[in-house]
């Protein structure tokens, strides 16, 4: 099976190579046996990298050692589950993974949306195979699984036990098919820009794929914090890392996108900004994979030093280039088809939506390459960390908080003054009595202030389009309260989608605000010790040792030590935290030590408790006890993010047809009606 | 004005107040990445560099840390190859950090030419996988497979 797996690979490489060629013969010669073949072509690449995959797949279920990927990733000992992630784990699995859903989502996107976009089809198969191109080529050539060692190992090298949790399991699949979606409106912008058909048809197609992409992503990102969070053991969920920040990037123009393209949509405005946006996303994507394999930027995350780093290099700047050239030369068939008719209106806080978005995504850019950049730049290395990030995207961040309770309330074209009352007088109201609350409280703090009037701010916008959404449904279809809101929210999947992805930002800020109020101790107990401190709300805490334990499982030697935590005086429980020394099953060590981090939470607080050291001769154990205020608001707004995602996503049946004034410029959208809502 | 015209201005506004922001927090928080080398020089050329906080990047010399018996200090040496510098680090150690593996150390250098790290980052190049070359010379199956052979 792995020779299969093998050839196919070197088909698919062919596959690919003649579908690009072809495709775009086909589409430049206009002869439709070309197009034909070229996305047959596509298909068949598909066809041959799930077969390449599905043979890495078997050498990795059947522990097949002969294969250095396969030794150096997994053991035999290592639970099934994790050998089938571990497909992914290595550079060269996640090349072929890369291409796995690229051909996967290229199919789907031509197969699905071909007959809708006769004149794209071959330019949009041709880039989507030039892509895989070069995805197949860099596996074979430069990371190829099949690569068979010398002799066959009784045993391989396993994957690292902090890597062996469920989060990290989802976590790069979920980014991978985050990143990858970016390539198919990609393709298709491409293929406008190309046939110069730059009218609105080929906005549906993008934005169904630009929402898949910024739903994977936001799921892979958010995988990603809890993981660093339970797992690493710092106390916290993002660093700023070059790492995060690459997949951050394409997340923010996504995001971007996914906002302006409703102007296009309604206004027919901002057409150059949307395909800018789109092939920024894509660009971005591919500088992440190549800033996180190639290793030019001092990262934590530490991937293999490799040799694909060139390969990217020059495919970045090839794809750069052929877009700036493209949208160059197409500038003047996409100028607007509307003005901005007045500062007060959704378009100028969409706009300015998107100028934050981008201006985030610019700061966060700057700073993850500017180590490089000052060295190019002659002089000595300069780096910039959490101080950078937070100082640029506090304030910008508060900005876009405050536009996204803006944005979907104000009127188009030009807000009345009465527009403004009715839509933002109990949402100002409700965030200013959360402040005075906050304030009275003894909150100081005044970005958290600001953050969290905004916060009062916004959710109390979303509470009311919903309360006014489901009272306009009752009084018209005398509906129950739920009935109203089930069948409010299914009717209109994309407005009210988006406002429970709104809910869940709202929460991120308020966990985020939360930060600035964390507090951290460190302490030694003896087995009896205790330690009493009061958390950022005031509360009284008593943490009391159990002493030290030591006990031996099957594949790890373990160091416990229970902390038993009373608040207020009242007993919590006991927080366990452990190192752990991962054995083989000769007990020798594998790997290093790792800390198992004990966390209590709460929807106010985390206490959350590491295992420093333990000093032996003494008997004492080291730890360090930090109060992390309302994290688990992190994980419940990413979780409300991905349902709003999905809803928004979810396909609806064309029963409706769009209704009111807009209409007529927006034949993108004949698929998800907007009906609007009396307010 | 258009209104046009009043969006580009507030947009230069956000834009101007952002990159204002992203030029002064770089000038206050930047910090130079050096390797022992490279500090050592800076230090002789000039004692005052010293006072400036910076990060070095090295390989943690085998054999070298010493853990305090109290538990949350550490001293010990790294290297870049040719310059060795000893180091002393206050706080908690991340897991990955033991001998051989590359750091980054960020604080200032002290008087006595001792680096007073305030953070200490451990990178571990088998979290994710070993270098190509080197990733089954360390297999434990590969000692038992070349003695079976």
């Amino acid at each position: 099976m792995t020779l299969i797996g093998e050839l196919s690979l070197w088909v698919a490489l062919l596959m690919a190579a003649w579908s690009t060629t072809v495709s775009y013969a086909g589409g430049a010669t206009r002869r439709i046996d070309l197009v034909d073949s070229g996305i047959r072509g596509l298909y068949a690449t598909f066809a041959m990298v799930l077969l390449a995959s599905i043979g890495l797949w078997t050498a990795l279920l059947t522990r097949d050692f002969s294969l250095e990927y396969v030794a150096g990733h997994i053991s035999a000992a290592m639970p099934s589950i994790y050998v089938f992630t571990a497909f992914w784990s290595g550079q060269a699995g996640s090349m072929l993974f890369w291409a796995l859903i690229l051909s996967m989502y290229g199919t789907i996107a031509i197969a699905t949306s071909r007959k809708r976009n006769e004149e794209l089809a071959p330019w949009a198969t041709g880039t989507i195979s030039a892509i895989l191109l070069f995805f197949i080529a860099t596996t074979c050539f430069k990371a190829n699984p099949f690569i068979r060692l010398p002799f066959t190992p009784l045993d391989g090298r396993g994957m690292n036990p902090q890597l062996q949790n469920p989060g990290m399991a989802l976590h790069p699949p979920n980014l991978y098919l985050g990143y990858v979606a970016t390539a198919i409106p990609f393709a298709f912008a491409i293929a406008a820009l190309f046939a110069k058909r730059l009218d609105a048809e080929w906005l549906g197609v993008v934005r169904r794929w630009a929402l898949l992409s910024w739903f994977f992503l936001t799921i892979g990102i958010v995988l990603g914090m809890w993981w660093a969070y339970v797992e690493l053991g710092w106390g916290g969920y993002w660093a700023w890392d070059p790492v995060e920040n690459s997949s951050f990037l394409p997340w923010l123009t996504t995001t971007a996108f996914l906002h302006s393209i409703m102007i296009q949509e309604k206004r027919g405005m901002l057409r150059k900004w949307n395909v800018v946006l789109v092939v920024v996303s894509f660009l971005l994507s591919v500088f992440g994979t190549f800033i996180t394999r190639s290793g030019v930027i001092e990262s934590v995350h530490s991937f293999a030093q490799s040799p694909v780093g060139p390969w990217f290099a020059t495919f970045f700047f090839l794809a750069t280039g052929l877009s700036i050239y493209l949208v160059g030369v197409r500038l003047k068939d996409l100028e607007a088809k509307a003005e901005l008719e007045s500062m007060v209106s959704r378009e100028a806080a969409f706009l300015y939506n998107n100028l934050v978005l981008c201006g985030i995504a610019f700061a966060v850019l700057w700073g993850t390459v500017f180590p490089i950049l000052s060295e190019w730049a002659g002089k000595p290395k300069i780096t910039v960390g959490p101080p950078f990030f937070n100082t640029v995207n506090v304030p910008l961040g508060l900005l876009l908080l405050a536009l996204t309770g803006v944005g979907p309330l104000i009127a188009w074209r030009r807000a009345s003054v009465s527009n403004l009352r009715r839509q933002f007088t109990a949402p100002a109201v409700s965030g200013l009595v959360v402040a005075v609350a906050l304030i009275a409280a003894g909150m100081r703090d005044v970005y958290a202030l600001v953050a969290y009037y905004l916060c009062g701010f916004v959710a109390a916008t979303i509470v009311q389009e919903f309360y006014k959404g489901v009272r306009a449904r009752q009084s018209i279809h005398n509906e129950s309260v739920f009935t109203g809101f089930v069948r409010l929210v299914a009717r209109n999947r994309r407005r009210y989608g988006g406002y429970i992805v709104h809910a869940g930002i709202v929460m991120l800020f308020a966990a985020f605000a939360g930060l600035a109020f964390r507090t951290e101790h460190d302490i030694s107990l003896r087995a009896g010790e205790s330690f009493s401190v009061k958390d950022p709300y005031g509360h009284q805490w008593k943490f009391v040792s159990q002493g030290v334990s030591y006990f031996n499982r099957p594949d790890r030697d373990v160091l416990a030590v229970g902390l038993e935590a009373f608040r207020d005086g009242k007993r919590i429980g006991i927080i366990p935290t452990e190192k752990r020394q991962y054995v083989d099953t000769q007990r020798q060590p594998l790997f290093n030590p790792i800390t198992e981090v004990g966390i209590r939470s709460s929807a106010k607080l985390d206490t959350y408790v590491v295992l420093a050291g333990y000093v032996r001769d003494k008997d004492v154990a080291e730890m360090r006890v930090t109060f992390n205020p309302l994290v688990v608001w992190v994980w419940i707004g990413g979780f409300l993010m991905m349902i709003g995602g999905l809803v928004v996503m979810w396909p609806q049946a064309e029963r409706r047809k769009p209704q009111g004034g807009y209409a007529a410029v927006m034949p993108a959208s004949r698929n998800e009606a907007e009906v609007a809502v009396p307010a | 004005m258009k209104p046009r015209t009043k969006f580009i201005l507030g947009g230069c506004l956000v834009l101007g107040v952002a990159g204002y922001l992203m030029a002064s927090s770089i000038q206050e928080t930047g910090v130079y990445y050096l390797t022992p080398t490279e500090l050592a020089t800076k230090v002789r050329a000039d004692s005052s560099f010293t006072s400036a906080g910076v990060k070095v990047g090295a390989r943690v010399v085998p054999g070298s840390i010493q853990r305090d018996p109290g538990g949350k200090q550490y001293a010990f040496k790294v290297t870049d190859g040719s310059q060795i510098m000893p180091v002393v680090y206050k706080g908690i150690a991340p897991d990955t950090f033991t001998d051989s593996v590359d750091v980054v150390v960020s604080g200032r250098m002290g008087a006595d030419g001792t680096f007073q790290a305030k953070e200490l980052l451990a990178k571990c190049a088998s979290r994710y996988e070993n270098a190509p070359d080197a990733k089954y010379k360390e297999t434990p199956g590969y000692k038992a497979g070349a003695r079976k052979a």
